[in-house]
């Protein structure tokens, strides 16, 4: 007896996700899903970002890590709302922990969250959130390599940052090959070249994120 | 790709039918697109581990990897799209339109009744 079915393999976590982005359109919220290997300064470019919008833009985060709350703690310092999910081994958040993590803060009165992954370049980009948008950020130490290496995960950012340009002067970094290398998996992205500790670049990623909130 | 829970969905949703239909799984298909393939060895050793002592043992698991149809901005070539070897095939240029990347599916279950005494 065959029985067809064509049923989506992760519909568990599918169906998780389209509760979130429900809750998220609800509210007027943007939800950004930020996804990057470890050490390429996620965090860094939040914590900056809510310190340069505060007082015009409405942020959270929802900070996802194998173990440890020092993410969130470096987000509070901003004095922005946090909540850590420690997935305990699992290298990647699902849209179920999410579900979680937003009863824990007043996620209904802001205008952006967002859901800091835990640093993967590979596994994050399967599973969906709920999110609006996601964010790749790509640092200058790690390579201009990435974009061939992992596509599947380029090819479903919606923008990506260029993170520690101030180090591109010291790293063989070709700039015009990650790009080029983004755009034959990924034509529509937007890219940013930025810097979160010399803050240069940031006021195009903050404009881009002032667009979203006003669509 | 995440096999072992991939292969944990399928077993779940395969055993809720072999149940329902009070039936052994003979096999089943499972097709995926090129940008999160699954890897064929890694999927079928976690399912057997998995439905070891169940409707499910012993099954089979048709894994299709579903191509991602391109077009050549370049020259227009239509072709299906290589992830390890990108490149146009006609021109080499690295500029193309993508059609949408195949989804995860459990396409079909080929299911045996137990036959009653």
């Amino acid at each position: 007896m065959k029985i067809s079915l064509n049923k989506k393999i992760l519909d568990k976590n599918e169906e998780c996700a389209l509760q979130n982005s429900e809750f998220f359109a609800d509210n007027d919220i943007v939800c950004l899903n930020v996804i990057s290997s470890p050490g390429s300064g996620k965090t860094t470019i939040l914590s900056q970002t809510i310190r340069d919008l505060t007082g015009e833009i409405k942020i959270a985060v929802i900070e996802g890590d194998i173990r440890t709350d020092t993410d969130a703690q470096k987000i509070r310092a901003t004095g922005a709302c946090a909540v850590q999910i420690e997935t305990k081994g699992s290298c990647h958040l699902s849209a179920q922990q999410v579900t979680g993590a937003l009863t824990t803060i007043p996620a209904a009165d802001m205008d952006i969250i967002f859901i800091e992954n835990v640093g993967n370049l590979v596994c994050p980009s399967d599973f969906a959130l709920g999110e609006n948008l996601r964010v790749v950020v790509l640092s200058v130490p790690e390579g201009d390599d990435k974009p061939i290496k992992y596509p599947g995960t380029f090819a479903k950012a919606d923008v990506i940052l260029i993170n520690k340009m101030d180090l591109i002067d010291y790293i063989d970094f070709s700039l015009e090959r990650v790009i080029a290398d983004i755009k034959v998996v990924n034509d529509k992205a937007e890219i940013f070249q930025l810097s979160a500790t010399t803050s240069v670049g940031m006021e195009s990623w903050y404009n881009w994120l002032r667009s979203k909130i006003n669509n | 790709m995440h096999e072992t829970i991939v292969a944990q969905s399928v077993f779940e949703s395969i055993l809720e039918l072999t149940n329902e239909h009070d039936a052994l799984a003979i096999e089943a298909t499972i097709s995926c697109g090129q940008f999160n393939p699954i890897n064929d060895e890694v999927l079928n050793f976690a399912f057997d581990i998995i439905a070891k002592g169940t409707p499910c043992e012993g099954m089979k698991l048709n894994i299709k990897h579903i191509p991602l149809s391109a077009c050549c901005k370049q020259c227009g070539k239509r072709f299906d799209y290589d992830v390890y070897k990108p490149g146009c095939p006609d021109c080499n240029s690295m500029e193309f339109d993508f059609k949408k990347d195949a989804p995860l599916l459990l396409e079909d279950i080929e299911l045996e009744p137990i036959e009653s005494n």
